[in-house]
């Protein structure tokens, strides 16, 4: 991998205002290290799922720099831009699922989009659901599918096509505890196979499942630890104080 | 261009197959009928401008340099020689190509439609003009008719001459002006249609506008996601246009049969030949290329205002 020897992702001083208003995120910089699990935590409000459509480029932000796989993602054209996302793997906070797709179909979306051939699709989709549990739902559209199940789909789309960095938006919101952990074990599965993982969760529990996670916390737009911890997270080191409590 | 034919062979299963990924990207309701309906006016409208043109065509490669000389002469014996005297006359000039004298049985069959069988039987019979068509070379201006008129009164008294394309120049002003109208309302039927497809191509815009959005954030290209646009629209717009071709053209030729039926040596020459025929059946192909052309642009259109 080259070209990212700084980091996988890497902010800098990155601020995001919505029009006119004050600035949601202001002053964000941290280094994301290839095969890390992070976590991003903070209140609702606090501004995760603004850093995370900056992160899934959705959004440009108002100033600052971001790099990702070693390439400023902010002056490249917007043509540019597709063959970043593909490399990325999304869970939306609202799922944004097709309604009028299948589960399956969902869930072959992204290997689709980049040209996986179809023979190599229906195995790696049905194994998929088999995993999250939805192998008999295959055929079910989204509106068919309780909130838990849509957000089920909804990570298997994120991680079927092996990305290098899974991004997930509050993944566990709608599920009950043992599925939520039964998700972050996938999660770990993905990440040991040298995916990097950010998690936006504003439940303090989930951070306890990951041993080896990193976390950063956000806190009214600002990182709460602009001293540099959560800047550079040094790997065991990076723990932070709730975690060991 | 030629670097994203990977992405293109990819992109024939992306999104087909299995219903589709866009819902309602096919011009639901009446607009397959809307298209039908333009391509069949448009087929009209310009099979009737290529007609004309024709008929313009022929009926100018005919009567250039051509003028009619008539013998109105009551006398059936006087009238044949006066006849042959301007047939000499004119057969020995320089300046005239041909010189034909037009048959009797000929005029008369010409004229029975008008006066009945037995206008042209016995002596009593109404007098008919001697016709002779003559051919000038080059065109015939009002100098070389006058002076024509001078040398052949001084021999052939009862002899009247008409220049034919002089008494048609209003004919070629009409049909010129019909011509136009043609062109025009082809003109506006192309940018109707073309309206009627992108006010389609937005609707469906609007209702695929959260699975455009997915598709994007999850890494497709706006070709990718135009494409398929344009692919679904094509579908619509091929049925339409075909039924249209067919309507229009079923109409035209319905036309082409009666008018042929006239008889009439004038609208004869209005026929199409097979070039005006291929030109008619590019029509519906162009309502495709519009459709799809507007389709795509739209999407771009939308789709350059997301990140
Ligand atoms: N599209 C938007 N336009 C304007 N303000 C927004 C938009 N999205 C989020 N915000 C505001 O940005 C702030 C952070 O929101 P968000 O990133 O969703 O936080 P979190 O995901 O931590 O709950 C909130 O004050 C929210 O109202
Ligand atoms: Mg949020």
């Amino acid at each position: 991998m080259s070209g990212t020897e700084g980091g996988i992702v890497q902010f800098d001083n990155v601020g995001l205002r919505y029009g006119t208003d004050r600035e949601v995120l202001s002053d964000i910089s941290f280094t994301l290290h290839p095969g890390s699990f992070y976590f991003l935590t903070g209140a609702s409000g606090a501004g995760k799922t603004s850093l995370l459509r900056l992160l899934y480029l959705a959004q440009r932000p108002s100033r600052g720099m971001i790099r990702m796989f070693g390439t400023d993602v902010i002056t490249l054209p917007r043509r540019a831009l597709p063959e970043y996302r593909r490399r990325l793997g999304t869970v939306f906070q609202d799922f944004r699922l097709v309604s009028h797709l299948s589960a399956f179909d969902n869930v072959a979306l992204p290997l689709r989009v980049s040209g996986v051939p179809e023979s190599g699709i229906r195995k790696a989709v049905a194994d998929m659901l088999e995993w999250v549990g939805l192998a008999h739902r295959a055929d079910a559209r989204p509106p068919t599918l309780s909130g838990g199940e849509q957000q089920r789909v909804a990570i298997a789309r994120a991680v079927i096509a092996r990305p290098e960095v899974l991004v997930a938006d509050e993944p566990t919101g709608n599920v009950d505890p043992d599925m939520a952990l039964k998700l972050l074990r996938l999660f770990q599965a993905l990440n040991r196979l040298g995916t990097t993982v950010v998690v936006a969760t504003h439940d303090v529990h989930l951070l306890k499942k990951v041993p080896d996670s990193l976390i950063m916390r956000l806190d009214k737009g600002r990182l709460s630890d602009p001293t540099g911890a959560l800047r550079y997270p040094p790997r065991p080191a990076a723990r932070s104080a709730e975690e060991r409590a | 261009m030629a670097s994203l034919s990977p992405i293109r062979r990819k992109q024939t299963r992306f999104g087909g197959g299995r219903g589709g990924l866009l819902q309602q990207a096919r011009l639901t309701g009446p607009m397959p009928w809307v298209i039908a309906i333009m391509v069949a006016l448009t087929v009209m409208a310009a099979a009737a401008g290529l007609a004309l043109d024709n008929l313009a065509d022929n009926a100018r490669a005919e009567i250039s340099g051509g003028l009619t000389v008539q013998v109105v002469e009551g006398g059936p014996a006087e009238r044949e020689r006066q006849a042959e005297v301007a047939v000499a006359l004119l057969t020995n000039r320089e300046d005239i190509a041909e010189v034909r004298r037009v048959p009797d049985a000929e005029l008369a069959a010409l004229i029975d439609p008008w006066l009945g069988e037995a206008a042209g039987a016995g002596d009593e019979a109404i007098p008919i003009p001697a016709l002779i068509d003559v051919r000038f070379r080059g065109p015939v201006t009002d100098r070389r008719l006058v002076e024509l008129r001078d040398a052949l009164l001084a021999s052939v008294p009862s002899a009247r001459i008409d220049a034919q394309a002089g008494w048609l120049a209003p004919v070629f002003q009409a049909i010129a002006s019909l011509q136009w109208l043609a062109v025009g309302l082809v003109v506006l039927l192309a940018a109707t249609s073309a309206a009627a497809v992108w006010l389609a191509a937005r609707s469906a815009l609007g209702s695929n506008r959260d699975t455009i959005e997915i598709v994007h954030l999850l890494g497709g290209t706006d070709r990718q996601i135009a494409r398929l646009f344009e692919r679904s629209i094509a579908v619509d717009a091929v049925i339409g246009g075909a039924v249209g071709l067919l309507l229009g053209a079923g109409a035209v030729i319905l036309l082409g049969r009666q008018f042929a039926a006239l008889g009439s040596g004038m609208v004869a020459g209005g026929g199409l030949d097979l070039a005006d025929w291929l030109a008619v059946g590019a029509i519906p192909l162009a309502a495709v290329a519009i459709a799809m052309l507007t389709a795509r642009l739209t999407v771009l259109g939308a789709l350059r205002r997301m990140l």
